[in-house]
Order: structure tokens, then C-alpha cells, then sequence
């Protein structure tokens, strides 16, 4: 254990960055995400490495994009209006395989939304908010603490498979203080960068390239792209596993909500009463597996590690997690979904309250705020299709019910 | 014994050009390859290709080679050379990357004083994407976006961009060349060393701005579009230094003392 000090998430995640070896940042001010570049601004000339203050973020991710082709770990941060300013660069990083860590502390949206804590770009860093066919590894930390180890975890991830890496903010974690200890983050050396143009000497020259105009050799280059991101599927999920062995009902969320459902859960416990969580630490890569555990036979096949009878998802965004939760869970159980926007926090009691409903009346919940839905679980005949082919679950079982629309 | 005076530059990769007949990107990539031979400084350089014809430079230029998004070719030049602060970093630009969507990124580079050197062809219209009208269209001048000629009423004036760059004080050296004479091709590699010495000795931001010719969207021969761009771009885009640490250095020097540099 080292020294447990006081720091502000988005003050600890650019100290992760520097510790982790990160030598260039570039980013442009918008708010709740302005101290990363202020601790950068202060801390990178000293520590051997360059800050520059962006004239918009579109550069900024341009220069992450050169400084990363350069060989070095490279950074940038914005809130949600920024990052979507950044899709055209995060897609060239893709498609040039170049690693770069870009930290998103979510605001309210669509639009200009507001300054408060939201989820709604989700869907954004998981499913490729830019254009073609990628995939960004995206973690979302739920403290500080974890802020610090992830974004250590980003950088070595970056540069093992030459990808993007999100950390997926939010306003609260950015902004809240919490004791950090910096040691527990273990830092591995970046590795040897053949293919960085660090000028042709003693060699071919090297190309950073995303072009391919043949069609039949585009295509081979998105097919490598496919395979390195089943290996990321397999290697690299992050995820924390709540009472599962014996839980009945599972929460499931990330970031600032994932603290109230954990507390949430370990209230419940007191209370006897059989609550548990999976909590994505990465987003994408989505722990599927976590809930394969727990929903695998059928529900009568109700047994040690098979127990659960529904999912609880809480977001601040209209469900946009709860669509990989759908996934995975392919309609075999009830999952409950409960959302605030806008920069609304869900409330602990209203998360608590629907918790305990769920374990003890599931007939009756439905809270008194927010958004509030449904997936109600399939007959078993089509269970048996949605999970032979996950995708096609989508569709199955609609959204509305019980609480019925937002309030 | 035989000495060679006329070669391929090192610089230059051994593969043959796409460019139209006529088309004046290859005497331009070649100024820049004997450019960088000349300073020996081929094995430190990396070029950044751009979005417009000149996409496929990175298989042109024996360099290590970036290829940036359409107008951020500045920003990718910034990332790599404050990374790597000994290298020499050189964008090459088209008129609709540089002086139209990437706008905001030539005149921050300019701004800050990135030692890098931006090599700007202007050939007044969008090669690439079939003749439409560049920032630098000259009024006018029919395009596919300005069927009967630009007229400011509808589409607004060329740019200026070396002028407007010229009175940045992150500039150290700003030039004006074309490349449609021996004579002129000649001025334009003189200017094209300066730039990247201007760079090489850490002065500042350096561009050279390149008249070109665009035969196949110019809807002319070769010859024709040499002659067009002597008639008409060059009264149009005056020829000439914007900006010239040196010379600024020598009227400091006239005058003996500190003097506010007029440009
Ligand atoms: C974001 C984006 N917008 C538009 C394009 C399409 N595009 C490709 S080249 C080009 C214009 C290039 O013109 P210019 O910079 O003048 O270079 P030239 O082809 O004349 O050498 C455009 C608009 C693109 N690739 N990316
Ligand atoms: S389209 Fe114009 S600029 Fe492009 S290669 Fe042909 S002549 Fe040159």
C-alpha cells in the first residue's frame, strides 16, 4: 500500500497518464473536464513530455493521432460535444492501428445539453461513433481510484493491440475528490515501436496509412482489424462480480450509477435479502460471459449460480447499456431498466426501493421517477433461437410495461 | 570518371507517378525530395500526405510517411515533431485541404510557431473530387460548383492564406512561388530550401505556397494550363516572400536596434 492521498478524478486520471508513460497531451477547455488539461498544462514539461492546448478538438485529436504515429503515448480529454468532434480522428487511429487513450468525462446531451453528470455516449464509444467498421476498448471506471488503475490498463492496452482506448467518464467522477493510492497502479513499459516513423534510417520507410482503394485489399485490412478485436474479446475483459454465486436478482451498471447499486446491493445483504451485481468495468469488451453464468438453463434449473430471476440496469441515458445487457441475457430473464437524463442522478432510495422490490414484490416495481422499462423475458421455444443467435434478440420483447415513460 | 549531375532524388521513391499529363504535384514532390537530399536529412524526416490527389505522396516520397485526415495535416505535423523535436516534419497540402476544411489547423500551426514546413499547392479547384471550387478559385474562374464562373455574389472572394499567414508573428518564413518556367521552378526550389532550413535552424514556422497547374479540371492541354496560370493566377496571387526571418534579422541589423518589423 502506498500513500493514500486526496485528488480529484480528473486531476488523478492525468497523473495516471503521466505515470503511465503518456508524453503528449492535447486537448481544448470545455467543462467538466477542464482539469486534465490544467494538470497536464502544469505537470507534462517537467516530466520530459509536451502539452498543447488545441484549437479545437479536432486537432487535438489530430496531434494525438501524429505524436502516437511518432512512437509516443499519446492523450487527449473532452466531455461529450468535444469527443463528437472527435470521431473522424478516433476512426483514423482505428484504421491506422495507432494506440492513443482519449478520456471522455460524459455531460448531458443531445446538443449543447448541459454540465452535469450523463451516460448518453455510450453507444458512441462502444459501437464506433465514427465512421466504418470499428472498435474502441472502453472502460468505465466507477471511482477515482479505478480511474487511476484504467487509465494505467488503457495505455498497455492501447500499445499492445495498436487501438483507441476510451475511459469513459462522467462529470461526478471527474469532478469528485477521493483518497487514491498511486502505487496500486502497475505500470508496464511500452513496448518496442517498429512500425512508428521515427524517420527512414538504416530501414524501409514506414507509413501510417488508413487508404486501401482496392476493395479486395480493404477488405483483407478490415478482416485483420476483426480478428485483433476477437482477441480483445477474449483477453481483455474487465469486469466485478457481486454475490453472484448465490444472488437473485443482479444489478448492473457503470460509473457514477454503479456506486449506488453497489450500495444498494450491500443494503439489501444486510437485510438478508439476495441482491448482487455485474458491474462492466470494460464496456467493450462487454462482460457477456458474467451473465452467460447466470442465466445458462433454463430458470426451473434454478441451482448454484443459475438462481437469478431478473436484471436491474440503471443508467443516466434511456437504456443504452441495457441493450448489451439484452444481448447477453437474450430474453432468458426479466431485465428491469431504470434511467435518469439530462444531468439527473438517479436516486439512491429510488434505486434501493426498486432493488428491493424486485426481490420481494417484482409485480409491483416501477418507480415514481424517471424511466422506468420492461424487457420482459421470452417464451422458452423462442429463447432457444435468441440465444442461438444472440444478435437477433434485439428485437425480442419491447421496451415499455410496468413504470411506463419517463415522469 | 563521370560525375552525375542529374538524377532520382533519395528522397523520391522508384515508382511511377499517377498525376494527369501536365499535372505539375510531381516537379513539386521532386523539389521537396532534392530538397531534403540536400540537407541530409532524409533519414530524420517525415512527410505528412494529405486528402486530395496528392493522397498517395506517402508512396511517392522515400520518408517515413503519415497520411492525415482532409486539413489536419498540421495538427499530425505538430504531434509528431513535438514528440520528436530534432526531426524535420513537412505537410504537403492541397488548396481545399489547407486554405478550406483545414483552415483552422495552418493558421494555429502558424500561430504557435510550429518549426515545420508546409508545402501549400495551389491550383485553384478540388482535383480529386472532380473540379469544384477551392477557397482559391479565382473570380470568375468556371468550376462544377460555379457553372458560369465564380461570382463573389454567390460564392465569395479567393483567400489570401500566405498573406493572411505573413502577418502571424509565429511565421518565420512565407513564400510565394510557381512552377510553370525553368525560371520559376528554379525560384520555387530556392524557396522550398529556405523553408526547410528556416526549419532545420528552429526559426519557426515555414510554408511555401506552390501555384499548380490542374489541367484535367482546368478543362485544358498541358500548355494551355501553364499559360493560364501565368495569366491569370499569378496577377492574382503575386509571387514573392510574405515573410523572411532573415531579411528581418538584416533590417534589425541596419537600424541597430530593435525595430517593429513591417510585413
Ligand atoms: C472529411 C472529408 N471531406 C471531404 C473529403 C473528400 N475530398 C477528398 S479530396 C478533396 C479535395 C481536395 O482538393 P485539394 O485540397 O485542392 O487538392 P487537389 O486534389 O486539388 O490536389 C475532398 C473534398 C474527404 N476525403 N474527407
Ligand atoms: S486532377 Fe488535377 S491536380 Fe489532380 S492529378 Fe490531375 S491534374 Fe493534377
Amino acid at each position: 500500500m502506498g500513500e493514500l492521498i486526496l485528488m480529484k478524478g480528473n486531476e488523478a486520471v492525468a497523473e495516471a497518464a503521466i505515470m503511465a508513460g503518456c508524453r503528449f497531451f492535447a486537448g481544448y477547455p470545455i467543462t467538466p473536464q477542464n482539469e486534465i488539461p490544467e494538470y497536464m498544462a502544469k505537470r507534462m514539461f517537467a516530466a520530459g513530455g509536451t502539452f498543447v492546448q488545441a484549437e479545437s478538438e479536432i486537432a487535438a485529436i489530430n496531434m494525438v493521432y501524429g505524436a502516437a504515429g511518432a512512437g509516443a503515448r499519446a492523450m487527449t480529454s473532452s466531455s461529450s460535444p468535444g469527443i463528437s468532434l472527435k470521431q473522424e480522428g478516433i476512426s483514423y487511429l482505428a484504421g491506422s492501428e495507432l494506440p492513443a487513450v482519449i478520456c471522455n468525462m460524459q455531460r448531458a446531451g443531445p446538443g449543447l445539453g448541459g454540465i452535469q453528470s450523463a451516460q448518453g455516449d455510450y453507444f458512441q464509444a462502444t459501437k464506433g461513433g465514427g465512421h466504418g467498421d470499428y472498435r474502441m476498448v472502453t472502460f468505465g471506471p466507477s471511482t477515482v481510484q479505478e480511474l487511476v488503475e484504467v487509465c494505467v490498463d488503457a495505455f498497455d492496452i492501447a500499445d499492445r493491440y495498436r487501438n483507441p482506448v476510451m475511459i469513459l467518464g462522467d462529470a461526478v467522477l471527474g469532478q469528485m475528490m477521493e483518497p487514491v493510492d498511486l502505487d496500486q497502479a502497475k505500470v508496464k513499459p511500452a513496448p518496442a515501436k517498429p512500425w512508428a516513423t521515427t524517420g527512414a534510417k538504416g530501414r524501409k520507410p514506414n507509413i501510417i496509412n488508413s487508404l486501401y482503394l482496392q476493395p479486395e485489399v480493404c477488405e483483407k485490412m478490415d478482416y485483420h482489424l476483426q480478428e485483433k478485436y476477437r482477441e480483445i474479446e477474449k483477453n481483455e475483459v474487465r469486469v466485478e462480480e457481486v454475490y453472484l454465486d448465490d444472488a437473485e436478482v443482479v444489478g448492473v451498471a457503470y460509473g457514477t450509477p454503479a456506486r449506488l447499486v453497489r450500495a444498494a446491493v450491500e443494503k439489501l445483504r444486510d437485510a438478508g435479502l439476495k441482491a448482487g451485481m455485474i458491474r462492466p468495468i470494460t464496456l467493450w469488451p462487454f462482460p457477456s460471459a458474467s451473465f452467460e453464468k447466470v442465466v445458462a438453463g433454463t430458470a426451473a434449473e434454478a441451482g448454484t449460480g443459475n438462481r437469478v430471476k431478473s436484471f436491474f440496469v440503471v443508467e443516466m441515458s434511456s437504456g443504452q447499456l441495457l441493450e448489451d445487457v439484452r444481448l447477453a441475457v437474450a430474453g432468458r430473464r426479466p431485465i428491469y431498466f431504470h434511467g435518469r437524463m439530462g444531468g439527473m442522478l438517479p436516486e439512491p432510495e429510488v434505486v434501493l426501493a426498486e432493488m428491493r422490490r424486485l426481490l420481494t414484490d417484482p409485480a409491483a416495481v416501477g418507480g415514481e421517477y424517471g424511466l422506468n422499462y420492461v424487457v420482459p423475458a421470452l417464451k422458452p421455444e423462442a429463447v432457444a433461437v435468441a440465444v442461438a443467435g444472440a444478435v437477433h434478440a434485439r428485437g425480442a420483447g419491447d421496451m415499455g410495461g410496468t413504470g411506463g415513460g419517463a415522469r | 570518371m563521370s560525375t552525375r549531375i542529374f538524377g532520382r532524388p533519395e528522397s523520391l521513391a522508384t515508382i511511377n507517378f499517377h498525376y494527369c499529363p501536365g499535372c505539375t504535384h510531381g516537379i513539386i514532390h521532386r523539389l521537396v525530395a532534392e530538397a531534403i537530399d540536400e540537407f541530409g536529412v532524409r533519414e530524420k524526416t517525415v512527410g505528412i500526405a494529405p486528402v486530395g490527389c496528392a493522397v498517395l505522396a506517402y508512396n511517392y516520397f522515400n520518408l517515413d510517411m503519415q497520411e492525415a485526415s482532409h486539413g489536419r495535416a498540421p495538427a499530425v505535423a505538430t504531434g509528431i515533431k513535438r514528440v520528436m523535436p530534432d526531426s524535420v516534419v513537412f505537410a504537403y497540402q492541397g488548396d481545399g485541404d489547407l486554405a478550406s476544411i483545414g483552415t483552422a489547423e495552418i493558421v494555429h500551426a502558424a500561430g504557435r510557431g510550429e518549426k515545420i514546413t508546409v508545402i501549400f499547392v495551389n491550383n485553384a479547384i478540388y482535383g480529386m473530387t472532380g473540379g469544384q471550387m477551392a477557397p482559391t478559385t479565382l473570380i470568375g474562374q468556371e468550376t462544377t460548383t460555379t457553372p458560369g464562373g465564380r461570382d463573389p455574389a454567390k460564392s465569395g472572394f479567393p483567400i489570401p492564406i500566405s498573406e493572411m499567414l505573413g502577418k502571424l508573428p509565429g511565421a518565420a518564413y512565407i513564400s510565394r512561388v510557381s512552377v510553370s518556367s525553368p525560371t520559376h521552378v528554379a525560384r520555387a526550389k530556392a524557396a522550398i530550401k529556405k523553408a526547410f532550413q528556416t526549419q532545420i535552424e528552429g526559426r519557426g514556422f515555414s510554408m511555401v505556397e506552390v501555384l499548380s497547374t490542374c489541367p484535367t479540371n482546368w478543362g485544358m492541354t498541358p500548355r494551355q494550363a501553364i499559360e493560364w496560370l501565368e495569366k491569370n493566377m499569378i496577377p492574382a496571387f503575386p509571387l514573392g516572400e510574405l515573410r523572411n526571418w532573415e531579411k528581418e534579422q538584416g533590417q534589425e541589423k541596419a537600424q541597430g536596434s530593435q525595430v517593429e518589423v513591417k510585413h
